[in-house]
C-alpha cells in the first residue's frame, strides 16, 4: 500500500474563456517518477503549476502531502512548502545573489541552522550536481545555462525535498550532461526516496528515468501508466511521440542497452 | 480504498548506553532528517559533540528510519568530518553517506579590502561619469548619422514608432500634467496675490503668473513629469529586451537599435513634450486664473485680455523650445541607460532609477543653462 503524494480530482483550469484542462484525474504515488508528456501547450506546465498552487484550478481539487492547495491554513502551506523543491524551466535563479547565497537562501529561511552547517550543505548539494566550489561566488548572470539549471537542481533540493518538481530538467543541457542529470536524479531517489514529477520532451530521460508516464492531450490525460502502456495506446499523438522516427529510435537503442545488461 | 496520509516523522532520538565490558554505545532512532532535525537541532548538536569526544564509542544507526543528507552532515560533522571507527548503520542507508566523503575542497575567500579602497571608490565613480559621456556622445553622434541616413531615404522613416511613441509619452500624459499644473498654478496665484495684496499691486498677478508659468514652470514641470513617467518606461523597455534578447534579435537581423529604437523615440519626445509643455501652461495658467478670481477678483476676461500684453511672445517660444530640447535629452538619456542594462534584474532595477534620477538633473541643469543664455529675452 503506497502513499499517495499528490491526488488531483477533477481538475479544470480555465484562462479567460480558454479552456486548459478539463476534468483531469491523477494520483502520484510515494517514491514514484511520474512523467507528464504531451505535445506543446497541451498544458503539461499548467499542470504542474496546479500541483504548486500557481493557479487556481476553475474547477477540482489538488491535494499534495493530503493537503488541499486552496483554502488551508497558511501554516500548513507553509509547512507544506518545505517538503518540496522545484526546478524551474528557466532556473530561476536569483539574479542578484550569488550562486552559493541562492542555494543558502531556503536553508537561511528556516532560521535554525547556523552558518557554518549551511555552508557545510551548500557546498555538499552543489558538488553532488557536479558544480566546483570555485563557482560558488559567481552570479548566475556569469554562467552558461546547463550550470544555471544544475545549481537550480542543487537550491531544489537543499532543503531535502520528499518530493520534487522538474520542469524540463534536461533541456538546453548537452547529451553528456543529460546523462549525468539523468544518473543523478536515479542516485537520489534511491538515497532518499524521492517521489518525482517531471515534465520533459526528452524522450531518452523520459524513458531511463519514469515508472509511469502520464499522456495528456486534447486537454484531458489520455492514459496514464507504466511506458509500455503507454507506448501500446493506440492514440494518434501517442503513436507519434513515441512511434516516430525519432521515438522508436530511442525505445530500441534502450531496449538494446537494457538487454545487452541484462545479459552480462 | 482507505486513504493513508503521511505520518509525521519521529522525533530524533540519542541515547548513550554503556556495556558491561566498559565501552559505550550510541543509539540514534527516529527520523535524522532536515524536517524533524530542524527544531531539535539547539538540544541534539551539544549532546552528539559531548558523546564524539569518546573515540571508542560505538555509533549505532540501526534505530535511524529516515536519513538525509543533512542529517547524515550533522554526524559526519561530530565525528570530525570522517566516518566513525565503529559504525553499524542500515544498508540502505549507506548510500546517503557516501556524498559525504568527497574531498572538502576550500571555497575562494573574498580577496581582502584595499587600503585604498576609499580613493578608488571616488576614481570608479569619476571613470563611470566619463565613460557614461562617452557612450552618450556615441549614442547622438549614430542618431545624427541615422538622422542624414533618413533624410536621404525617406522612405524609411520609422513613421509607426514614432506615431505611437507620441501617444504613449504625448496623449496618456495629458491626465497627469494637466491635475499637476492646474495645482501648481493654484498654488502659486494664491500664495502670490496674498503678498500683492499688501502693496496694492493686484494687477500684477497675471505678470507673475503669466512670465512663470509659460517660460518656467511649464516645461521644467512637464518635464519631470515625463522623465518620470515615460524615461523610467523607454528604459525599462530597452533593459527587458536586452534581458530577453530581443536587442541581439535585431542586430543579427541587421535592424540597427538606433534606427529603430533610439531615434524614433527621441523624435517622438521632441514633438510631444512641447505639445505637452503647451497644455500643462493652459491648465496651469487656468488654475491661476481661478485662484486669483477668488483671491483678489480679477475677472477671467481681464486676466485673458491682458496676458498677452503683460508676458511678450518669446517668452512662450522660449518655453515651447526647452520642451523640444528636454524631450530630446529625457529620450537620450533613457535610451542610453536603457542599453546599458545587463541581463538580471537587479541592474534592470538600477538602470530605471539611474535614468530617472539623471534625466531630472539633466533638465534642471539644462534650464539653468538656458536662463543664463536668454536672460535678455523676453523679459522687461
Amino acid at each position: 500500500m503506497t502513499e499517495r503524494i499528490i491526488e488531483i480530482k477533477g481538475l479544470w483550469t480555465q484562462f479567460g474563456g480558454h479552456t486548459v484542462h478539463r476534468g483531469i484525474d491523477l494520483d502520484v504515488h510515494s517514491g514514484e517518477i511520474m512523467s507528464l508528456v504531451g505535445g506543446s501547450g497541451s498544458g503539461k506546465t499548467t499542470l504542474l503549476r496546479q500541483m504548486l498552487g500557481l493557479e487556481k484550478p476553475a474547477r477540482g481539487e489538488v491535494r499534495v502531502f493530503g493537503i488541499p492547495l486552496h483554502g488551508s491554513e497558511p501554516a500548513a502551506l507553509r509547512k507544506l512548502r518545505d517538503r518540496w523543491g522545484v526546478l524551474f524551466q528557466e532556473g530561476a535563479l536569483f539574479s542578484a545573489l550569488t550562486v552559493y547565497d541562492n542555494v543558502a537562501l531556503p536553508l537561511r529561511e528556516m532560521r535554525t541552522l547556523d552558518e557554518e552547517l549551511i555552508h557545510d550543505l551548500v557546498m555538499m548539494k552543489l558538488s553532488m550536481v557536479g558544480i566546483e566550489p570555485l563557482h560558488a561566488t559567481k552570479m548566475p548572470a556569469e554562467l552558461s545555462g546547463g550550470m544555471v539549471k544544475r545549481i537550480a537542481l542543487a537550491r531544489a533540493l537543499a532543503l531535502e525535498p520528499e518530493l520534487l518538481f522538474l520542469d524540463e530538467p534536461t533541456a538546453g543541457l548537452d547529451p553528456d550532461r543529460s546523462e549525468s542529470f539523468v544518473t543523478l536524479i536515479q542516485e537520489l531517489h534511491r538515497e532518499l526516496n524521492l517521489t518525482v514529477v517531471m515534465v520533459t520532451h526528452d524522450l531518452e530521460t523520459l524513458v531511463a528515468l519514469s515508472h509511469r508516464v502520464a499522456v495528456l492531450c486534447d486537454q484531458r490525460l489520455e492514459i496514464v501508466g507504466t511506458l509500455d502502456e503507454v507506448v501500446a495506446n493506440p492514440h494518434p499523438f501517442i503513436c507519434n511521440f513515441f512511434m516516430g522516427e525519432r521515438g522508436r529510435r530511442v525505445l530500441e537503442a534502450v531496449k538494446a542497452v537494457k538487454d545487452v545488461m541484462f545479459i552480462t | 480504498m482507505p486513504d493513508p496520509k503521511p505520518q509525521p516523522a519521529p522525533a530524533p532520538e540519542l541515547r548513550g548506553v554503556t556495556a558491561a565490558d566498559g565501552t559505550r554505545r550510541l543509539e540514534l532512532s527516529g527520523a535524522w532528517n532536515l524536517q524533524a532535525l530542524e527544531h531539535r537541532l539547539a538540544e541534539l548538536a551539544p549532546r552528539l559533540a559531548e558523546n564524539a569526544a569518546d573515540a571508542t564509542a560505538r555509533w549505532d544507526l540501526r534505530g535511524v528510519e529516515v536519513i538525509d543528507h543533512a542529517g547524515a552532515l550533522l554526524l559526519w560533522r561530530t565525528w570530525g568530518r570522517r566516518r566513525a571507527a565503529n559504525l553499524v548503520l542500515k544498508p540502505e542507508h549507506e548510500l546517503v553517506f557516501r556524498h559525504l566523503e568527497l574531498p572538502a575542497e576550500p571555497v575562494p575567500q573574498l580577496p581582502p579590502r584595499d587600503p585604498l579602497w576609499a580613493v578608488a571608490v571616488v576614481g570608479r565613480k569619476m571613470l563611470s561619469v566619463l565613460d557614461h559621456l562617452a557612450t552618450m556622445v556615441m549614442v547622438l553622434g549614430q542618431v545624427v548619422l541615422d538622422t542624414a541616413y533618413l533624410v536621404r531615404q525617406p522612405a524609411r522613416i520609422p513613421w509607426r514608432e514614432i506615431s505611437a511613441s507620441v501617444y504613449r509619452t504625448g496623449t496618456q500624459a495629458l491626465g497627469i500634467t494637466a491635475l499637476v499644473g492646474f495645482l501648481i498654478g493654484v498654488v502659486l496665484s494664491y500664495l502670490s496675490s496674498q503678498q500683492l495684496r499688501l502693496f496694492g499691486a493686484d494687477a500684477f498677478i497675471i505678470n507673475i503668473l503669466g512670465v512663470s508659468v509659460i517660460r518656467e514652470l511649464g516645461p521644467v514641470l512637464a518635464a519631470i513629469l515625463i522623465a518620470g513617467r515615460s524615461g523610467s518606461a523607454i528604459t525599462a523597455q530597452l533593459g527587458v529586451m536586452r534581458v530577453t534578447q530581443e536587442l541581439d534579435a535585431m542586430a543579427v537581423m541587421g535592424i540597427p537599435h538606433t534606427l529603430r529604437l533610439i531615434l524614433p523615440k527621441m523624435l517622438a519626445l521632441a514633438i510631444s513634450m512641447p505639445l505637452v509643455v503647451l497644455w500643462t501652461d493652459a491648465v496651469a495658467l487656468l488654475g491661476g486664473m481661478v485662484a486669483a478670481n477668488a483671491e483678489l477678483g480679477i475677472g477671467y476676461r481681464y486676466f485673458l485680455s491682458s496676458l498677452p500684453d503683460a508676458v511678450p511672445i518669446a517668452n512662450l517660444w522660449l518655453g515651447l523650445g526647452k520642451g523640444v530640447v528636454f524631450g530630446l535629452l529625457i529620450a537620450l538619456v533613457a535610451c542610453h541607460f536603457g542599453l546599458r542594462i545587463e541581463p538580471n534584474t537587479e541592474s534592470l532595477g538600477i538602470g530605471t532609477t539611474n535614468s530617472v534620477v539623471t534625466s531630472i538633473t539633466v533638465v534642471i541643469i539644462v534650464d539653468a543653462v538656458f536662463a543664463i543664455m536668454f536672460k535678455d529675452v523676453g523679459i522687461g
